[in-house]
């Protein structure tokens, strides 16, 4: 009796779900790694709240920063976000390596069981909620203002993605603490993820997290989208968006179309696993190669959601850093575009091994080799724009040249595992693995980290410190090169991805130089944190409020750092690709408006936490099955959507006085700055203003 | 301006002036393309059921259990809902006070309703026949498609009544009416999903 | 310009006419499966045409989506959402297909 009323309020939760208690029990190393994990997650829970109440930090941190609507403080919180999640994902990626170090002929000191969990949950957090959330926070910063926008087309709608994206990770952090997470991999294929196979809590994680993510990330490409459409300001023509504008532009696009196929196929996979239908079991008709098509429909685009907006953040950086117009714009907007629609036509290559004819995949393998010429025409077009520039080796480009390098490395073995007889040999072999990290490591978290080291002046008013960017980005080369060509070797040798152990010797030498590449890159973000730690500190030494401290090109170079929360106190308009160092050389730059009007914001809401925190609390009772939670959840989601439709207060006035009042401050901080030249732009003598060559 | 003003039958801004063209265009345009993000959904549930056709696993099969009539009855409901629709679009831009609009609003909900009782009945005779959903992938396929499509036209149902209800609390605002004008791109979007409905999975499942 | 002028009963003659041609082939489309008359594949391609026929209508008299400069940007998206939805869903029939036709 009393155990029909616990499952009704618990579920299916029962004590041995704590990893303590699992330790407690079964005392192996393995157990101890896992509740120290979920230790990590409540102490450090225990400690920001703990801080949040002596700096008396709630009510700030509430009405300025989680219920805000303005796209600069949601891009700032989506990038913490993914620093959050990268920690996270980084370490649990050191584990595996040392496992796998550690375990050639011996067991180990982690299970296989707990291995396939920290496999899954790294490849889903890196996808999920590292990149998408990193990306997504870099685009929410930068493309309004470099299209001249107070904002993006729908503001409620950005702070609810993000909050999507938000409770879907602390899903993620939530499974480290109750339960288990899936050891599906990062794809999640049925029919292991089946009941049948796995009827524990870990696919059901899986599952939810995904599906809230997704769902997040198709309304921010939405968002993101009608944004580009219709929201640039007066003469930014679509030839003349800046060509990160034009990348973000192409991700969003295929968020839209992207995100829908794994929609479905998470939520087909939850009508096998809660209600007993047959998509994809092994009995009774159901098909799991029609979820590998599913799945990898949008598997592949996502690809190049990732990796598009690194595109967009080199094109910038290379262009700003080698003073020099960007080389073949029209060629590298015509590549975007090309690379956007091409990648919904390789999907094919995720999965040539199962089994469909030759022709097939010879198709799907030419297609996937034809996507490597858009993608060439942009390296050269990069190469082209340093040709003869003044380049400066700043942190951005010294990223934007590793990745040239590393990427067209990973080009190349791409294009060999688009070879289907080839792929045959090496599928689902550690080869693979070194390709996707040769990939996304260049192609996206040099990318990001790039954007990170460029845009951070502007949106804090003072310079990151170079010395430690320099010796983080060292870490990241060289840990990655150390951590993953060896696994090149090695799958190329059979070594199969996702071996909780090996039985060949040989492999032995191959392993231990992944593993200390492995402890490069580990080394690579702790420095990340020490350099942001020093910056902080000595903040006021690099200031740069006038705003502009790489001669920028772009209309966000054109206002304060931080900007204003109105972005621009008149919407400015242009005339040309490289508006602001046009106008700097004309004289045109900093001129104060000659009328101020009042501007309209839109206020807070608490909807976006709401719906967030409320949606995460569903999918944890789905997971569970606490019905009476995912119903209650449910039902409060659809009364906050239609309570905020009542709502009708939903702007704010900034007063032109006040616009005024700034803006003139502003000014006054540019006319005192020191103009100064390129060569001194790293040194404390950079406050934010050019000095413009006779 | 006045091209602006053909687009949209429902846009009639004129005299509210609080929101203005430019941002109702922007409002519409983003749900347009969230109708065709949902678009995809739907599509690849259709691929899913064409697959799955042939599943049927020693279970019943399309031609044994749907019925001609039903589905003839349903679309014509949802047909008529459309125009009813079209019509509260109309009024509202052709009439000032918001006793037609609210009247056809009321006349497409019913008809959203009985639709819906319909298709239940369908699935309560069909579930009765013992072609339910975990007999089979084919009968999973088709109860994964076609439900979703009902749950669609059920939150349609619920919009509907919210905006009748804020009719009445705010009467023809400019955030009711563009509000208005994206549930009826939402309700006519669902007619055209209802179309590739009838025509990919009850006729083609009575093709002999 | 014109419609404008002709106002709320042009608008609403195209409603109208809208539903008079979508009821014409809904109807043409459940008349080809009650009295089946050809072979099974020609019947089904009869289905698609009236289908698509009926898609087209829906999108020109009930969602104004039209030839003219004032709807070109969701016409675009429209056409390019068709696209993409041609690619996924053509792509995936063909693809199980083979791999079914290969496991008999």
């Amino acid at each position: 009796m009393t155990d029909g009323i616990w499952s009704a309020i618990l579920g299916r939760f029962t004590w041995t779900a704590l990893p303590f208690v699992r330790a407690w029990e079964t005392p192996t190393i393995s157990e101890i790694i896992g509740a120290g994990a979920a230790s990590v997650v409540i102490l450090g829970a225990i400690l920001l709240a703990t801080l949040l109440t002596v700096y008396r930090a709630w009510r700030p941190l509430w009405s300025e920063w989680l219920t805000s609507l303005d796209h600069k403080k949601i891009g700032i919180m989506y990038v913490v976000l993914a620093f959050v999640m990268l920690a996270r994902a980084v370490i649990e990626a050191v584990l595996m390596r040392m496992q796998q170090a550690s375990a050639i002929d011996t067991p180990g000191f982690i299970a296989p069981d707990h291995f396939a969990q920290l496999f899954s949950t790294h490849g889903s957090i890196m996808i999920f909620f590292m990149a998408m959330p990193f990306l997504t926070g870099i685009i929410n910063y930068v493309m309004p203002l470099q299209i001249g926008s107070r904002d993006v087309a729908f503001p409620l709608l950005n702070s609810i993605s993000l909050w999507l994206t938000g409770g879907a990770a602390g899903l993620m952090m939530v499974s480290l603490v109750i339960g288990r997470f899936s050891t599906g991999g990062w794809s999640g294929y049925p029919p292991y993820t089946e009941l049948a196979f796995s009827p524990d809590v870990g696919p059901d994680y899986w599952i939810w997290a995904v599906t809230l993510g997704s769902i997040g990330s198709t309304l921010t490409g939405l968002n993101f989208a009608v944004t580009i459409y219709k929201m640039r300001c007066p003469g930014m023509t679509l030839m003349r968006m800046p060509l990160f504008v034009w990348t973000s532009l192409c991700t969003s696009i295929l968020m839209i179309f992207a995100m829908p196929p794994l929609t479905v196929a998470t939520a087909l996979l939850a009508l096998d696993r809660y209600l007993g239908f047959h998509l994809f079991t092994n009995d009774l008709g159901g098909n799991m190669m029609n979820y590998a098509n599913l799945f990898w429909l949008f598997g592949h685009p996502e690809v190049y959601i990732l990796i598009l907006p690194a595109f967009g953040v080199y094109s910038e950086v290379v262009s700003t850093f080698s003073s020099k117009e960007l080389y073949g714009y029209t060629s590298l907007v015509l590549a975007t575009m090309a690379i956007a629609v091409l990648s919904f036509t390789v999907w094919v290559h995720h999965f040539f091994t199962m089994g469909q004819n030759a022709d097939l995949n010879a198709v799907f393998g030419i297609a996937t080799m034809t996507i490597g010429v858009p993608t060439g025409v942009k390296i050269y077009d990069w190469i082209w724009t340093m040709f003869r520039g003044e380049v400066r080796f700043t942190v951005p480009m010294l990223y934007s040249l590793a990745f040239m390098m590393t990427f067209v490395l990973g080009g190349f073995t791409g294009i060999l595992l688009a070879f289907p007889p080839l792929d045959y040999l090496v599928h689902n072999t550690l080869f693979l693995v070194a390709h996707f990290h040769n990939m996304l490591i260049p192609g996206l978290l040099y990318g990001m980290l790039a954007a990170t080291h460029y845009w951070f002046p502007k949106a804090f008013g003072f310079r990151l410190n170079e010395k430690w960017g320099r010796i983080s980005f060292s870490c990241w080369v060289v840990g990655f090169y150390l951590a993953f060509m060896p696994l090149y070797v090695l799958g190329a040798a059979g070594a199969a991805r996702r071996t909780q152990a090996f039985f060949e010797p040989a492999f032995r030498p191959w392993l231990y130089v992944a593993g200390i590449g492995a402890l490069i890159l580990l080394a690579a973000l702790a420095t990340l944190f020490v350099q942001l730690w020093v910056s902080i500190r000595e903040r006021d030494a690099n200031r740069v409020a006038a705003g502009d401290p790489w001669d920028g090109r772009g209309l966000e170079w054109s206002i304060a750092a931080p900007p204003p929360e109105y972005n621009f106190a008149v919407v400015p308009s242009v005339a040309g690709r490289d508006p602001f160092f046009d106008g700097k050389r004309s004289g045109a730059a900093y001129a104060a408006p000659a009328r101020y009007g009042d501007i309209e914001l839109p206020r807070n809401s608490a909807t976006g936490p709401v719906i967030g925190i409320v949606g995460a609390a569903t999918a944890f009772g789905l997971v569970w099955h606490i019905w009476w939670l995912a119903a209650l959840g449910t039902l409060a989601v659809i009364v906050a959507v239609i309570a905020r439709s009542f709502v009708r207060d939903v702007h704010r006035i900034v007063p032109a006085a006040q616009v005024e009042r700034e803006t003139e401050r502003w000014l006054r901080t540019v006319s005192a700055a020191r103009a100064i030249p390129r060569e001194i732009e790293t040194t404390p003598a950079n406050q934010g203003l050019a000095q413009v060559p006779a | 301006m006045t091209s602006s003003e053909l687009r949209h039958t429902g846009l009639n801004l004129g005299g509210t002036g609080e929101i203005s063209h430019e941002q109702a265009e922007t409002g519409l345009f983003g749900f347009w393309v969230f109708l065709m993000s949902d678009a995809v959904i739907f599509a690849l549930l259709f691929a899913t059921y064409g697959v799955m056709l042939s599943a049927t696993a020693g279970g019943p099969t399309p031609t044994a259990e749907y019925k001609i009539g039903p589905a003839f009855i349903e679309t014509l409901l949802l047909l008529t809902s459309s125009l009813t629709f079209g019509m509260a679009s109309i009024t509202m831009k052709h009439d000032a006070r918001p006793r037609g609009l609210f009247g056809w609003l009321f006349v497409t909900l019913l008809l959203g309703l009985a639709f819906l009782g319909f298709e239940l009945h369908d699935f309560a005779t069909m579930v009765g026949d013992g072609a339910w959903p975990m007999r089979s992938g084919y009968l999973s396929a088709f109860f994964a498609l076609v439900p979703l499509h009902g749950l669609h036209v059920l939150f349609g149902s619920l919009w509907i009544v919210v905006m009748m209800v804020q009719l009445a609390v705010f009467g023809p605002d400019a955030r009711v009416k563009l509000n208005i004008l994206r549930l009826g791109l939402f309700w006519h979007f669902l007619d055209i999903v209802w179309i590739a409905i009838f025509t990919i999975v009850y006729l083609q499942g009575l093709i002999r | 310009m014109s419609e404008r002028k002709t106002g709320k009963a042009g608008e609403i003659r195209s409603y109208l006419i809208g539903y008079g041609l979508a009821l014409l082939l809904t109807c043409a489309a459940f008349a080809a499966i009650r009295w089946q008359s050809f072979a099974a594949t020609t019947t089904l391609a009869v289905l698609f045409a009236l289908a698509l026929a009926q898609v087209i209508v829906h999108f020109r008299f009930f969602l104004h989506i039209r030839l003219s400069r004032s709807s070109r940007d969701d016409l675009q998206l429209i056409l390019f959402s068709a696209l993409i939805v041609a690619l996924m869903v053509s792509g995936t029939l063909v693809i199980l297909f083979n791999l079914r036709q290969r496991m008999m």
